[in-house]
């Protein structure tokens, strides 16, 4: 039988607000153990919280970026568990009246196909705190600096079909945070985290199968991983006689398979109810209409404008665009030296090669856009070969901004070599001690030509204008 | 100078004038304190060394002229629900039996700033959850009128002291009556105010959309003037309101002139209602007419339904307030247990009391799963209800007069005994809670047993100037409250 797969995802994104959801505390990542902590994020007796207005902002800019309807008036509710990392027992949420609804995410996949995926809901949340467990003995050590981080959680509906359409949904989400400028979304340090709920059914079926819920997963590598590994278990589980049973299932990314964590049976009941320390938020027309206003550029109209206006490809486009840290570097450099094809030329060659080799991140880039501009500025005028180039580019690219790059040329002494008489010099003294080779060359092997380009290029310490070698070559070669 | 009989505003103008000093009226109260402690069980916690410091320092503040509060130097008991920065606040509860909060609630900040001192912390029913200081993990509070009999609660160590004469005023809170009936029981005056007039942060929350922290005195004037301190939007507490009432003490003119007050006829058709309680409320209102407000009968025809929803809100609540205490990160843990779920089963089994965990597995229940619409959310419309009803008399009248509580206080032990009865006992004073209105309970009379009696006065949203008033008028027409426990 043929299967086709359902998924719906849950998207826990941690909010960039300087400050907690409910207190004053820093929210920075990877500060030593409940140090960013005080009597309300600990839940000591008799605090209460208050509402980080920031955070609705960030939350309602997020919805709107989304399509959703924003709701005017909106609610906090409480979600009761224990857990030694919850520091109240109660994970303050949203449940009868989340912020935003109803909203949707188009996408285009790379085989030029689109799909769109409907958004169920967006709610605010708070994060809980960590436990850290001994490596040695059996004791358990809570790390409160998280209880408090605001997070949102976008609820999709179960629309997705393919692992492909999961991972455009998750990279333009992150795309449109980074946009906004709301959130980092690294999975690796969990401010994007994402549940998989997953179900077969034969093609055709319009009826949604059992579904379990994937949680754990923590890069996107993974999510492909995780997707593969539980359509493959299901599918075996039904085509084996079983049925598959609704529960939540951890990723364990070592094993590479999923384990059951619990069964519907035994799902918490989580006692909603109204917040009542929180009275409602209200959001006006004037401050949606203001959110609106600043809604930046995304992705999609910026790779769009490269293709119009700057002539890039499509391909190439999408690339630059889909990372906030590599448009702005892009844009910021075309801007300086208006040579987008240069500026595109080291982008895509040389810039996401380093990412990719050092396994960084775009918003790790240091390099600054009026560096880049010069660079291109000096490539351009021919100071200094690409082969060269490539060289000054990868110094600059690690090093600090501002970097001097005048001073790095001098100092390595790299500027271009397009002296004719050094050249013809240099030329003339090869042949001159290649008489062997300039023979192959007269009856005709010309692709002997690249035997003396490289020898100019090593007595010249590949400084050369390649340009003037060629030209000179070709009349000195062709003399006599 | 004996401060025993003098009122807090008394005492202060004494120190002002220089008649008293702080430490004496301090070293009075701490004494006083420890000798009707004996008797009546009121304080969980005394504390002399850092009271009696305190007081050094508020005293040479006063001669410098930095304070200038009616009550700067007055010295005050604490509900020990109320959070004191290195005072241990046990909230009555084995849990927290050595808890020191690491902060102080906003009012505990506003009383030091006003230059108040606070000797103790004072008694009650674990976590507040009672009508008759009776399930105190310390012990049951007596009431000094007759050590046999209950002061009332949750507030009953604040009642107590006043009452005894130790506290010359202290703070208590109110989640269902918490503050009224004692005071009714023990023949004091105590305020709930407009809920979120007074910041409810520090104070440890039993039901939060109920709670409010009140003054418990010797009269009304005392209570206005401890309100001019501790009312006003406080930033920690995103329910305390961003504009409350102002200069409490100064409205005080004891006039009533064309104050139109209804008094709820069902009130005085409650089966459980005293025959004495009935006509000396009664008398009250005809007090309040004499004085020339207008007394009119008026219908409350909702408080059968007022009990059901009170328990099942305030319930559900606590559940999920008391969850954080656990064992994991402070306070009480029990000492055998095999893993996380009996870490936190047998902690919770041991540190809470019987009432409180027959409130925690209310509450729990009226929130789970498949129960939520039939009991939590007609609840909320239950209270909804009740509050268009006071709407609609509040559209007519400034105050509602009605009992206090249907009853003189009990016996020791009789209402734990009948758990039912005891929570019927609250009708009168919960609605107040479930609408956030203010309140007072002021003495009105004695039973014949010489028990005091309490009416209460019930004002509209931020209506708490007029229900002070009106008290003060009262007071200033009768004696009751100048009556001293034998």
């Amino acid at each position: 039988m043929e299967w086709e797969l359902v998924m719906g995802l849950e998207v826990h994104i941690e909010l960039a607000t300087k400050t907690k959801i409910f207190c004053g505390c820093s929210t920075e990542f990877g500060g030593a153990p409940n140090t960013h902590c005080c009597p309300v994020c600990t839940g000591m007796p008799g605090t209460l919280p208050v509402l980080n207005r920031q955070v609705v902002e960030y939350a309602v800019r997020a919805g709107l970026a989304l399509n959703c309807d924003i709701n005017r008036y909106h609610k906090f509710d409480r979600k009761n568990y224990f857990y030694p990392d919850l520091t109240k027992a109660y994970q303050i949420s949203q449940l009868y009246l989340p912020f935003a609804q109803n909203g949707h995410v188009d996408l285009k996949l790379k085989n030029g196909d689109t799909s769109t995926i409907r958004i169920h809901e967006i709610h605010m949340e708070e994060d809980a705190g960590k436990l850290i467990h001994s490596s040695y003995g059996d004791e358990t050590y809570p790390d409160y600096n998280r209880c408090g981080v605001p997070l949102i959680e976008i609820v999709s509906e179960p629309d997705f079909r393919t692992t492909e359409e999961v991972i455009a949904y998750l990279t333009k989400l992150k795309s449109i945070c980074e946009y906004l400028d709301i959130s980092d979304c690294k999975m690796e340090e969990g401010s994007m985290r994402a549940d998989v709920n997953l179900s077969i059914r034969p093609k055709g079926s319009d009826t949604l199968g059992t579904r379990t819920e994937m949680k754990n997963i923590n890069s996107f590598k993974a999510i492909e991983r995780a997707i593969a590994y539980e359509t493959k278990r299901q599918i075996a589980l039904v085509e084996d006689g079983g049925r598959v049973v609704q529960e939540t299932r951890r990723w364990d990314e070592s094993k590479a398979q999923t384990f059951a964590m619990r069964s519907k049976e035994n799902a918490q009941d989580y006692r909603y109810f109204p917040e009542p320390d929180l009275p409602p938020v209200r959001i006006s027309e004037e401050e949606i209409a203001y959110y609106r206003s600043i809604c930046p550029e995304f992705a999609e109209q910026k790779a769009e404008r490269y293709v119009s206006e700057l002539g890039l490809s499509a391909e190439d486009a999408a690339i630059l665009a889909d990372s906030k840290y590599l448009a702005e570097l892009f844009e910021g450099t075309v801007a300086i030296c208006k040579d987008a094809a240069e500026v595109r030329y080291w982008m895509m060659t040389q810039v996401l090669y380093f990412l990719n080799e050092r396994n960084l991140q775009p918003a790790d880039i240091t390099l600054a856009a009026e560096d880049f501009a010069a660079f291109v500025q000096i490539v351009k005028a021919g100071r200094i070969n690409r082969q060269t180039g490539k060289t000054v580019f990868e110094a600059m690219f690690f090093a600090e901004a501002p970097f001097d790059l005048e001073g790095y040329i001098r100092e390595h002494d790299l500027e271009q070599v397009d002296d004719d008489a050094l050249i013809t010099e240099t030329i003339r003294a090869l042949i001159a001690a290649n008489p062997k080779a300039v023979e192959q060359y007269r009856s005709g092997q010309t692709k002997i030509v690249g035997f003396f380009v490289g020898q100019t290029m090593k007595q010249l310490k590949g400084k050369a204008n390649p340009a003037t070698v060629n030209a000179v070559l070709e009349r000195e070669l062709n003399q006599g | 100078m004996q401060i025993q009989n003098m009122t807090a505003l008394e005492v202060g103008a004494a120190i002002r004038n220089g008649s008293l000093t702080v430490t004496e009226a301090v070293t009075q109260a701490l004494d006083a304190a420890e000798s009707s402690n004996a008797r009546t069980n009121a304080y969980i916690t005394i504390c002399r060394e850092k009271a009696l410091a305190q007081a050094e320092q508020v005293g040479q503040q006063i001669a410098n002229g930095s304070l200038t509060s009616p009550l700067a130097g007055v010295p005050i008991a604490i509900k020990d629900n109320i959070c004191t920065k290195g005072v241990r606040t046990t909230c009555a509860s084995r849990i927290l039996e050595n808890f020191e909060p690491v902060y102080d609630a906003t009012v505990m900040q506003k009383l030091q700033a006003a230059g108040m001192i606070a000797i103790g912390k004072v008694n009650m029913d674990e976590f507040a959850m009672g009508s008759t200081s009776e399930t105190s993990y310390f012990g049951a509070t007596r009431n000094p009128w007759d050590l046999e009999k209950v002061p009332g609660g949750s507030s009953g160590g604040a009642a107590a002291a006043v009452a005894d004469r130790s506290a010359v005023i202290a703070l208590g809170s109110d989640t269902g009556g918490s503050i009224r009936q004692p005071a009714s029981y023990c023949g004091v005056t105590g305020f709930k105010p407009t809920y979120g007039t007074v910041s409810r942060s520090g104070l440890v929350a039993y039901a939060s959309s109920l709670d409010q922290i009140g003054p418990i005195g010797k009269d009304a004037a005392d209570c206005a003037a401890i309100m001019d301190i501790i009312a006003g939007s406080d930033p920690m507490d995103a329910t305390s309101l961003a504009e409350t009432p102002t200069e409490f003490l100064a409205g005080l003119t004891g006039d009533v002139k064309g104050l139109r007050i209804g008094i709820p006829s069902e009130c005085y058709a409650n089966a459980g209602l005293d025959a004495e309680v009935a006509a000396k409320t009664k008398a009250a209102a005809d007090t309040l007419a004499e004085a020339g407000a207008i007394v009119e009968e008026i219908s409350l025809p909702f408080l059968d339904y007022v009990i059901p929803a009170y328990y099942i809100i305030a319930t559900a609540e606590a559940s999920s307030n008391l969850s954080r205490f656990d064992g994991v990160k402070y306070g009480f843990r029990s000492n055998s247990y095999t893993g996380l779920t009996d870490l936190y089963r047998a902690t919770r089994s041991e540190g809470f009391g019987k009432e409180v965990k027959k409130r925690i597995l209310l509450g729990t229940f009226v929130l789970s799963s498949g129960y939520y619409d039939a009991y939590y959310r007609k609840a909320l419309k239950v209270k909804a209800l009740i509050k268009q009803k006071f709407d609609e008399v509040f559209s007519q009248y400034d105050l509602i007069l009605c009992p206090t509580a249907p009853t003189t206080a009990p016996a020791i032990g009789q209402s734990l005994a009948n758990p039912m009865a005891m929570y019927l006992s609250d009708i009168f004073t919960v609605s107040v809670n479930i609408a956030g209105l203010p309140g007072i309970s002021i003495p009105c009379g004695f039973d014949a047993a010489g028990m005091p009696i309490g009416v209460q006065l019930i004002g509209k949203p931020l209506g708490d100037k007029t229900v002070l008033q009106a008290a003060y008028a009262y007071q200033q027409r009768t004696d009751y409250h100048k009556q001293e426990a034998k």
